[in-house]
C-alpha cells in the first residue's frame, strides 16, 4: 500500500515548514508600519473604574493612541459566540484580573509598554465573586448586570443557565446500594505554546485581521457585526495556530485591535505575552455531586447528577461547554433512570471556555470514580461492573440520541488486556481502569473545493484550522487517494475567508468526519466529470466506467487519472473544480438541539504505585484505548491519543489556578503553573485503537483526539485508591494532597 | 519613566553569518533575533526561561533565548533553529522528528530541536532518561514527548552505520 493514501502515516503536511522554522505562525508575520499594542490592566478582579488619565502615556515617544470605552461607539458593542456580554474593552467596571481597561498603539514595543505603565487609573475595588459557594449565595453580588439578560428569569442570579436532562423517574427507582460522594475539578489553563496573537489593518475599504483563532468564518461574523461590515469586507487570516486545545475557538481582542487599526489608519498587532493568555482562557471548574444506585449484582439502577460548573465573567461558549459535556453524564451505560442538573455559575474570573474534552472530563471524573466505589461496596470486579452495564452497539443508551455507535466492549476488554487486568501485582501498586464518552459536533456544515489542475496536481481549499491535529495531512491523504496524485502534489489552502470556501469551526474533533466528508464529495464531483471525459474520448458508455483508488476503469482496460485529464482538456488545458458540502442540521427538539454526529469513546487503564514519603504519584503502566472507526492516518491518531492522555494528567496531577482574595492568579504564568514536561511520562505507555470502520466520516473513520482524555482523571485516581486505600475526590493529585490523604489515612 | 533607551553595537555570528548590528542594551538576544534579524524561526512563550520555545546555542551552550541580553551574546556564535539544517536539506535530527511524529502544532519544535541536537553532540548515545531530562526544559502542551525521544534515539542510533 501507499503510504500517502488513506491508511498510512506519511510526513505531517506542513511538517518542513515546522522543522526548520519557516512555518509563520501569526506572531511570526511582518507587517509594514505595524504599530505594537500593549493592554493595560488591573491589579484586581472587580473594580469600577472612577477615571483614566491618558495624558502622560501619550507624551511617550512613538505613541500614536491610548484606546479607552471612550473611543469606541457607545454603547461600547458587546459580542460573545452565545450570548452578547462581552464589551470590546471594560466599560465602567472590570470583571476579572486581567480584564484590559486600556490599550496604547505605539512604533514600538518598547514605548507601548512605557506608555501602558503612565496610563493613570483610578479605581475603587469592589467585593467580587470566586467560587460556586459565593456566588449562589442568596446575598451575592451580580456578575452580570440583570439588564444584559432581558427575559431571563434567571437574571437576578449568578446563575447564567440551568440545564435538565435525563428520563424516567430517579426518585421512584429503587437500588440495592446507593453511592453518594462529591467531586471537584480545578481551573485549569490551555497553555498553548503558542501565546494567542492578533493583527488588524486597515484594507481598501474593509479591514484584514489576523489571528491565531480555530474558528476565522465565526469571527469573521462577529467583526462583520461590530463593525456594520459587509462579510465580503471583512478578511481573516487564520495561520496555523501553535496549539488550540479549544482556548482558540472564539473571538477575544480581536475586536479590540481592529478597532485600533480603523483609528489609526495604521496596521497593529497585540501579541499576548502568557501570562495575560492564563488571563484570557482557561476551563471550566466543577463541583460534582453523584447519587449512583445500583443492584445487588452490579446492574446500574439509576444516575443523580448535579454539576455547578464555575464559569467566568462572560460566557464565551462556557455554557455549551456545561451543556453539552454535562448532557452524557451516566456514561456509555445501560441507565434505566437518570437525572442530571448542570447550572452554568458565573463569576469575577476568567471566562471560561472551550477546552478538549468539552465538559465531560469535568463530570466524566465523578461518575467513574462514583461507579469505582459502588463495585467495591458489592465485592464486584471493577471491570466487570463496567462490562455489565455497557451499552451493545445499536442500543439507545442515551434516549432520542444517536444509538451506541461502536463495539465498545472491543475497547474496553483491549485496554484491560494490555494492563493485564486482574493479573497478580507487585505489593503497594494498584490499577484503575475507566471509560470515557463524548458527544461528536451537534451541528456541522462544512465546504470544501477541490481542483484537479492540468498536470494532475491538486489543490484542496478547507476552511478547517491545522493547530497540530494534522487536518492538512488527513485531507490531503484522502485527495490523493480519490485522484491519484502523489501527496507532495497536493496542496491544501486553509486560513483565509477571502479563498477559502465557509466552515463553520475546528472543534468537537469534526474535521476528519465533516470537512473529511465535503472534501470527499468535491473529489467524487471530480471523478464524476472524468467520467464524463472519459466516456466522451474512448465513446464508451458512462455508466461503464468506474473511478475510483486513483485510477479510471473502462471495461476493458485500466487508465490512471492523467491519462484521461490531458487529453480530456485538451490543448487549452484548464482544470477540473469539485464542490462538496456536508451539512448537519439542527434537530430543534432534542435537547442539545442535535444528535451527536458519532461518539468518541475511550477506556484508560493505568497500574501505579504512590511514594509514601512525598505523596508523589509514580504511574507504571499507561494505557490509552480508543475507538476511531478507522485511522486514516495510524501515527497522528497514535500522536492525537497519547498527546491528549498526557495533557489529562495536567490536570489530574498538577495543574490548577490558585486565587488570592482579590481574584487575582496567583500562580500565573510558567514558573509557578506546572504542566507535564518529559520527566512527567509513564514509565511506559501504550495505545490502541479498535477499527471496525463503523463512524460517519470518510472510508468509516470516527473523530477523535479529545476521547483519551475524557478519562485520564478517574483511572488515575482508581489506581492510586487501589494501591493506598485512599479515595480522593478532588483534583488535582498533587503530592501534598496525596500525602495529606495518607497522612490522614494512618492517624485516623 | 519615559526611558532613553541605551543602544550598543554588537557583532553576532548567527548560523555562520556574521552580523554586526545596534541594539537596546534592554533588548533579549530573542528579540534581536525575531525583530532586529527577522529570524522567527526562534519562539517566544514564556518569557521566564520555562517553556524553552526560546532555546537557541550560544557559544555551544543551550540557552533560553529570553534570558540573554543581545549585549551578553555580543561576538557569539549563535545558532538558531534556522541554522540546522545543512545545504537546504534538514538534518537527520529533522528528518526523524518527522519520521516519529514528534511535531503537532510546531511552535516548540525550534526550541526542542536545537536542545536535541546540542543533548547529541555532547552525548551522541544518549539513553532515554538521559533524553528526557535533556529535553525537560522545552514543554510541549501536544505533548510529543514520547516521539520526540524516539526521534532523538534513532538520530542517535543512524549515527552509527
Amino acid at each position: 500500500m501507499r503510504t500517502d493514501r488513506i491508511g498510512g502515516s506519511p510526513n505531517r503536511v506542513g511538517g518542513i515548514g515546522r522543522v526548520t522554522g519557516s512555518q509563520q505562525y501569526v506572531a511570526d508575520i511582518r507587517l509594514q508600519d505595524v504599530l505594537e499594542v500593549k493592554l493595560v490592566t488591573l491589579d484586581c478582579a472587580r473594580a469600577r473604574i472612577i477615571s483614566i488619565d491618558t495624558s502622560a502615556a501619550e507624551q511617550v515617544p512613538g505613541v500614536l493612541l491610548v484606546m479607552t470605552a471612550a473611543h469606541l461607539p457607545q454603547p461600547v458593542p458587546r459580542f460573545g459566540p452565545q450570548f452578547s456580554d462581552r464589551p470590546i474593552i471594560a466599560v465602567g467596571e472590570t470583571k476579572y484580573h486581567g480584564e484590559p481597561v486600556a490599550a496604547v498603539a505605539a512604533e514600538t514595543k518598547d514605548a507601548a509598554e512605557a506608555a501602558a505603565r503612565l496610563v493613570k487609573v483610578e479605581y475603587e475595588e469592589l467585593p467580587a465573586i470566586f467560587s460556586v459557594a459565593a456566588a449562589l449565595d442568596p446575598a451575592a453580588v451580580l456578575v452580570q448586570d440583570p439588564a444584559l439578560r432581558p427575559n431571563d428569569p434567571l437574571a437576578g442570579t449568578n446563575v447564567l443557565r440551568e440545564h435538565r436532562f435525563g428520563w424516567a423517574d430517579v426518585e421512584a427507582t429503587g437500588a440495592d446500594l446507593v453511592v453518594e460522594n462529591a467531586y471537584t475539578f480545578p481551573i485549569v489553563t490551555h497553555f498553548a505554546i503558542e501565546p494567542h496573537a492578533f493583527m488588524a489593518a486597515p484594507d481598501g475599504d474593509g479591514i484584514a485581521v489576523w489571528s491565531s483563532i480555530q474558528h476565522p468564518n465565526w469571527l469573521q461574523k462577529i467583526l462583520s457585526q461590530i463593525l456594520g461590515l459587509p462579510l465580503a469586507k471583512v478578511r481573516v487570516y487564520a495561520p496555523d495556530p501553535g496549539g488550540g486545545f479549544g482556548g482558540k475557538q472564539h473571538t477575544k481582542l480581536e475586536p479590540l485591535v481592529a478597532f485600533m487599526a480603523l483609528r489609526t489608519g495604521r496596521p497593529v498587532r497585540l501579541i499576548l505575552t502568557l501570562d495575560e493568555t492564563f488571563q484570557a482562557v482557561r476551563r471550566t471548574s466543577a463541583e460534582v455531586r453523584v447519587r449512583t444506585g445500583f443492584m445487588s449484582d452490579g446492574t446500574l439502577a439509576f444516575q443523580d447528577v448535579e454539576a455547578n460548573y464555575l464559569i467566568g465573567a462572560y460566557a464565551d461558549i462556557a455554557d455549551r461547554v456545561v451543556s453539552k459535556g454535562s448532557y452524557p453524564a451516566a456514561g456509555p451505560y445501560r441507565v434505566p433512570a437518570v437525572r442530571i442538573v448542570s447550572r452554568s455559575v458565573l463569576s469575577h474570573t476568567t471566562p471560561a471556555t472551550a477546552f478538549r474534552g468539552f465538559g465531560n472530563p469535568q463530570v466524566n471524573w465523578a461518575v467513574e470514580s462514583n461507579i469505582d466505589e459502588g463495585a467495591r461496596a458489592l465485592g464486584i470486579d471493577r471491570l466487570e461492573i463496567r462490562l455489565r452495564n455497557l451499552a451493545r452497539k445499536g442500543e439507545a443508551f442515551i434516549p432520542v440520541d444517536t444509538p451506541a455507535d461502536g463495539d465498545w466492549e472491543q475497547t474496553v476488554r483491549r485496554a484491560a488486556e494490555l494492563i493485564g487486568w486482574g493479573t497478580p501485582l507487585p505489593p503497594g501498586r494498584g490499577r484503575g481502569l475507566a471509560l470515557g464518552i463524548k458527544s461528536g459536533p451537534t451541528t456541522g456544515l462544512s465546504y470544501a473545493t477541490v481542483r484537479l489542475l492540468a498536470d494532475g496536481s491538486v489543490i484542496v481549499y478547507a476552511g478547517t484550522s491545522d493547530m497540530g491535529q494534522g487536518a492538512r495531512t488527513v485531507f490531503a491523504q484522502i485527495a490523493a487517494t480519490e485522484l491519484g496524485a502523489p501527496l507532495d502534489w497536493i496542496t491544501v489552502v486553509m486560513g483565509d475567508t477571502a479563498v477559502v470556501p465557509y466552515d463553520q469551526q475546528t472543534s468537537a474533533s469534526r474535521s476528519t468526519v465533516l470537512m473529511g466528508n465535503a472534501i470527499l464529495r468535491a473529489c467524487q464531483s471530480i471523478q464524476a466529470q472524468l467520467r464524463t471525459m472519459a466516456a466522451r474520448l474512448h465513446g464508451i458508455d458512462e455508466a461503464d466506467i468506474v473511478v475510483e483508488g486513483g485510477v479510471v476503469r473502462l471495461p476493458d482496460r485500466e487508465l490512471s487519472i492523467i491519462d484521461v485529464l490531458k487529453p480530456g482538456l485538451g490543448r487549452l488545458g484548464g482544470e477540473l473544480v469539485g464542490n462538496g458540502e456536508m451539512r448537519k442540521d439542527a434537530e430543534p427538539d432534542h435537547p442539545l438541539s442535535g444528535s451527536a454526529a458519532f461518539f468518541e469513546f475511550n477506556c484508560t487503564a493505568i497500574e501505579a504505585e504512590v511514594d509514601q514519603d512525598t505523596g508523589d504519584v509514580i504511574l507504571v503502566r499507561y494505557v490509552t484505548v480508543s475507538d476511531v472507526g478507522k485511522a486514516l492516518n495510524p501515527l497522528q491518531v497514535t500522536m492525537q491519543d497519547e498527546g491528549a492522555a498526557i495533557q489529562g494528567l495536567g490536570h489530574t496531577l498538577m495543574e490548577h489556578f490558585i486565587f488570592d482574595d482579590k481574584g487575582r492568579i496567583r500562580n500565573l504564568g510558567a514558573i509557578d503553573y506546572r504542566i507535564p514536561t518529559s520527566m512527567d511520562l509513564p514509565l511506559d505507555m501504550q495505545s490502541a485503537i479498535v477499527e471496525n470502520a463503523d463512524g460517519p466520516g470518510p472510508y468509516g473513520s470516527k473523530g477523535m483526539s479529545e476521547g483519551a482524555l475524557l478519562c485520564v482523571a478517574p483511572a488515575v485516581a482508581a489506581a492510586v485508591r487501589d494501591a493506598t486505600g485512599v479515595a480522593i475526590r478532588d483534583l488535582p493529585l498533587t503530592p501534598e494532597r496525596v500525602w495529606r490523604a495518607l497522612r490522614d489515612r494512618s492517624t485516623s | 519613566m519615559s526611558e532613553m533607551i541605551q543602544t550598543v553595537l554588537i557583532e553576532l555570528t548567527v548560523n555562520g553569518r556574521r552580523r554586526a548590528l545596534t541594539v537596546a542594551a534592554n533588548h533579549t538576544l530573542l528579540d534581536v533575533l525575531r525583530d532586529d534579524l527577522e529570524l522567527t524561526g526562534t519562539k517566544e512563550c514564556c518569557l521566564v526561561g520555562e517553556c524553552g520555545a526560546c532555546t537557541v546555542s550560544l557559544d555551544g551552550r543551550i540557552v533560553d533565548s529570553c534570558l540573554v541580553l543581545a549585549v551578553e551574546a555580543d561576538r557569539a556564535q549563535v545558532t538558531t533553529v534556522e541554522g540546522l539544517a545543512v545545504d537546504g536539506h534538514v538534518s537527520p535530527l529533522q528528518q526523524a522528528f518527522l519520521d516519529k511524529g514528534a511535531v503537532q502544532c510546531g511552535f516548540c519544535i525550534p526550541g526542542q530541536l536545537v536542545a536535541a541536537h546540542a543533548l547529541l553532540a555532547e552525548n551522541p548515545h544518549p539513553t532515554v532518561p538521559e533524553i528526557q531530562e535533556g529535553l525537560a526544559g522545552n514543554l510541549c502542551r501536544c505533548a510529543c514527548y514520547q516521539q520526540i525521544t524516539e526521534a532523538v534515539l534513532a538520530t542517535a542510533e543512524g549515527t552509527d552505520r
